[in-house]
């Protein structure tokens, strides 16, 4: 019997088809979880299904190669689902016009702070060079992050994992702190979600709500290019 | 559900297009995405594109897992500093989220902006 189970397991595990299932299944159960526990910030499902995926992976053996091809049909969605951000967006074309000039500034200042901010809280608690300097663009999405590091001295493959754990970071906590604060202005709100967190953060901020979704998708874009602009000059002010 | 994804990728494929031949410091889809809010200005969006849109957007969370599973292959680069690393990730999210929402909310007061929108304290 048990060589048999193996042959199975090997000749599967192989196959996109299980990594695939296993993917949405695991999303499926971790969402289920979720709903269940009254969605307690810390089920956050993107946060549980990583986690378990991996701990599944370590167990198996199985090579994150081996997992990423069949988990590719799932992560190719995340392009035009970006591009479909525009939809909510428009739906706020109108707000978006009259306040144009606050954004603009407000996200101004955000960016510049989380850049500063995540340097100065790493230098206070004695992190390396070279981890500052990937630390630094942790805020903006994957693909930017990883260039800005490359350009300053990080390390890029450090600076994608710091990138996603902000983004579920920011995901966890958003609703709690903003109700904390009793800031309900939900423009407010995304915008803060999409410049702390990028993708992941703005995921959550439209299950949230769809004006919040749609300035942290607004946010997330901007945010990311001005980002590019700003860390490299930072980055030399703060002699990193 | 056809209409909507060709809409969707032809988006994206321009966008990624123009990021190589401009050297736009910005993601492909990003781009599409501002390509697709120029359209969507100009010519209202079709429920055919909606539905497909929204549809996607419910399931937004799970696109990410793919790529957070890689975490897996650099978890030894964190092992030295994860402690450091998680309190610089953690209260600088905090810091930056409100700062970025107190600037808005102060800024909107100094023009003379809107009230607060969406659930007002009082709704509740």
């Amino acid at each position: 019997m048990q060589p048999n189970v193996t042959d199975i397991w090997v000749y599967l595990a192989q196959t996109p088809l299980l990594w695939l299932t296993a993917t949405l299944l695991v999303y499926y159960l971790s969402d289920t979880l979720y709903q269940r526990l009254g969605q307690w910030p810390l089920a956050n499902p993107v946060l549980i299904s990583v986690t378990a995926l991996i701990v599944f992976l370590t167990i198996t053996g199985t090579p994150y190669q081996q997992y990423f091809d069949g988990a590719q049909f799932v992560h190719f969605l995340l392009g035009p689902t970006t591009v479909a951000l525009a939809l909510p967006l428009w739906r706020y074309a109108d707000r978006l016009r009259r306040m144009l000039l606050p954004i603009s500034a407000a996200l101004l200042i955000g960016s510049i702070t989380s850049l500063l901010s995540v340097v100065a809280i790493g230098r206070l608690m004695g992190v390396s060079d070279v981890t500052l300097r990937s630390l630094a663009p942790k805020s903006v999405t994957t693909p930017i992050a990883m260039g800005i590091s490359e350009q300053i001295g990080g390390l890029p493959s450090l600076t994608a994992v710091l990138v996603i754990v902000t983004g579920i970071i920011g995901a966890v906590i958003a609703r709690d702190l903003f109700d904390r604060l009793r800031l309900n202005d939900q423009a407010a709100r995304g915008l803060a979600i999409g410049v702390a967190s990028h993708g992941i953060g703005t995921a959550r901020a439209l299950q949230l709500n769809a004006e919040a979704g749609a300035f942290a998708g607004l946010a997330m874009g901007l945010n990311g290019a001005l980002t590019a602009l700003l860390a490299p000059i930072l980055a030399q002010v703060l002699g990193l | 559900m056809l209409r909507g994804m060709t809409v969707l990728l032809v988006c994206q494929l321009i966008g990624e297009a123009t990021v190589r031949a401009l050297n736009v410091p910005a993601p492909g889809p990003v781009l599409g995405m501002a390509l697709l809010f120029a359209v969507l200005l100009w010519r209202g969006a079709p429920d055919w594109l909606d539905q497909v849109g929204q549809g996607l957007l419910r399931f937004l969370p799970l696109f990410f897992v793919p790529a957070g599973v890689g975490v897996l292959n650099h978890i030894q680069l964190m092992r030295a500093e994860w402690l450091a690393i998680a309190v610089a990730l953690l209260v600088s999210t905090i810091i930056t989220m409100i700062v970025t929402a107190g600037a808005l909310m102060l800024f909107l007061r100094l023009t003379g902006g809107r009230k607060a929108s969406g659930h007002a304290t009082e709704c509740h």
